[in-house]
């Protein structure tokens, strides 16, 4: 390069020195938690929480086993509604509605938050039917909209190619990965706005982990996905933010980027570094 | 902040390597400071042992770098450090690769040193400025060195500021020699060498204000190059 090429054409690397952080801005807040706390009978198991998750981001919520992640987690679809002791407190707003508001329809809510659990849980049909299960109970029966839902879905959970040709198939009979993600077609299938993935790898072998990764960063561009998990590597790989949580407590929430490299507070930094005893 | 960050992983065989990686830093520290130290001496007192010294230690800081480089990258592959950790091993990547220049600058000193003495009719107090330049850089990379050792990086605007009275004996240093080789361009090829001395140290001097750059970072995760000192002192109280 000539010394007057490089005067009167400075280079425009703008897009290369972007700051990695403007990727995870928030930009509109999709699930506002405030205040919560949650008693399982006598025992509390989260502490006045406060957070906010962007809209079309994933979240992760790390943290050692029994800090509540899995319980604020299954605070966002109302699962917790299931167990008898639990009380609630506080407030978690969705699209600025909070869905503890008494008028909420509860399963209404289940439609708008689809979530996956650690081990996957097909239904022993079809996989066909699997995925057309949600619209199935909301009455939907027509045999094109089932057919055009039932492959977009596998489309979007990557697993339409494996099982184009065995959709009459029953689900049980595929591998662990692959139901993990028939059941992430499944959720998406009835168009939630919010995925919420409990440990969705942790009982997959490392292909299917990173295909299920690779899903999630997919499913972001649709959907607003929050994720536990234990694997801090996955966190990290996944995650526009991450929140840390011990003892029922949101101790430090930030970009990823940020929180891997430099954490602001000392128990954040001593899990992450594998410091705790 | 203190040595503390570093143990107290649950995985002992974790903090074994790091604190592994960390003295060998210390042990080539050591050796590029003693290699200044040397060629120095060997510059002033014509000792010719010494010099040749100074170049066979070359070899084993360029061995350590190797090394160093090598278990970083083993610590990053297989342990995937996050946080302090993952700054402390990127830190010291770089860390090696400035003690390595500054270890090649002293070995240029030692050269110089070699070729003068056959030529130079000792006259030391030319070289006054020479040798108090010379303790500078050696104090600025010593306690560029403490730093790390003790990861406490209250006093790097200290040893950073050094630099600028580094830089001012090297311009008087050049005034100097200009003005002998007018004098007499029969000294010219030896000035030259002296000047090869002087630019190594000025770059020593340098070396070592990266290393405190690159500690700032490691201690605060806060990424301080390319700043005058001014803009680094008003961070550091920041």
């Amino acid at each position: 390069m000539t010394a007057h090429h490089t005067r009167t054409h400075a280079i425009d690397m703008s897009s290369v020195l972007r700051d990695q952080k403007t990727n995870t801005e928030p930009n509109e807040t999709c699930i506002k938690v405030e205040n919560l706390n949650l008693f399982y009978g006598e025992k509390q198991a989260l502490h006045n929480v406060n957070m906010e998750m962007p809209k079309k981001k994933v979240t992760a919520y790390i943290g050692p086993s029994g800090c509540g992640k899995s319980t604020l987690l299954r605070c966002i679809n109302r699962m917790n509604d299931l167990v008898d002791s639990a009380t609630i407190e506080g407030k978690i707003l969705l699209d600025n509605e909070n869905i503890y508001d008494k008028s909420v329809n509860v399963a209404a809510l289940r439609r708008r938050v689809g979530m996956v659990f650690q081990k996957p849980n097909p239904f022993p049909k079809s996989i066909f039917e699997n995925v057309a299960y949600g619209l199935r109970i909301q009455g939907i029966n027509d045999k094109r909209i089932l057919e055009e839902t039932v492959e977009n879905s596998l489309r979007g959970a990557a697993l339409w190619d494996e099982m184009k040709d065995r959709l009459n198939d029953n689900a049980l009979g595929i591998s662990g990965g692959q139901q993990q993600r028939l059941v992430i077609a499944r959720a998406i299938a009835i168009e939630p706005e919010v995925l919420l993935l409990d440990e969705p790898a942790s009982a997959l072998d490392p292909i299917s982990t990173l295909k299920i990764e690779e899903l999630i960063n997919e499913l972001k561009e649709k959907y607003t996905i929050v994720i536990v998990t234990h694997n801090m590597q996955q966190a990290a790989r996944v995650s526009d933010l991450t929140a840390f949580m011990f003892m029922g407590e949101l101790i430090e929430m930030g970009a990823t980027s940020e929180l891997f490299t430099n954490p602001q507070k000392k128990q954040t930094e001593d899990y992450i570094t594998g410091r705790y005893g | 902040m203190d040595n503390s960050k570093i143990g107290h992983h649950i995985s002992g065989q974790f903090n074994k390597e790091l604190e592994d990686v960390r003295n060998k830093v210390l042990t080539m520290g050591g050796l590029v400071e003693q290699q200044i130290e040397l060629a120095v001496t060997a510059f002033s007192t014509g000792d010719l042992e010494m010099a040749e010294l100074v170049i066979k230690q070359d070899n084993q800081v360029d061995a350590l770098e190797m090394a160093i480089d090598q278990e970083c990258m083993q610590i990053l592959a297989l342990r995937q450090p996050a946080a302090f950790d993952l700054r402390l091993l990127i830190t010291i990547i770089k860390v090696v690769n400035d003690l390595e220049r500054v270890g090649d600058m002293a070995e240029r000193v030692a050269e110089m040193a070699i070729q003068l003495s056959g030529a130079d009719n000792k006259q030391h107090d030319q070289y006054f400025e020479l040798e108090h330049m010379a303790e500078l850089v050696q104090e600025m990379l010593h306690g560029a060195l403490d730093v790390f050792a003790r990861m406490n990086i209250e006093d790097v605007t200290t040893i950073t500021g050094l630099d600028a009275n580094v830089d001012r004996e090297y311009g008087s240093i050049i005034r100097q020699l200009i003005t002998k080789m007018m004098e007499d361009p029969r000294n010219i090829t030896r000035m030259l060498d002296v000047l090869w001395i002087a630019r190594s140290l000025e770059r020593i001097g340098d070396h070592a204000c990266n290393i405190c750059e690159h500690l700032v970072y490691m201690v605060k995760g806060e990424d301080v190059r390319h700043l005058t000192q001014e803009e680094l002192e008003k961070k550091m109280k920041g």
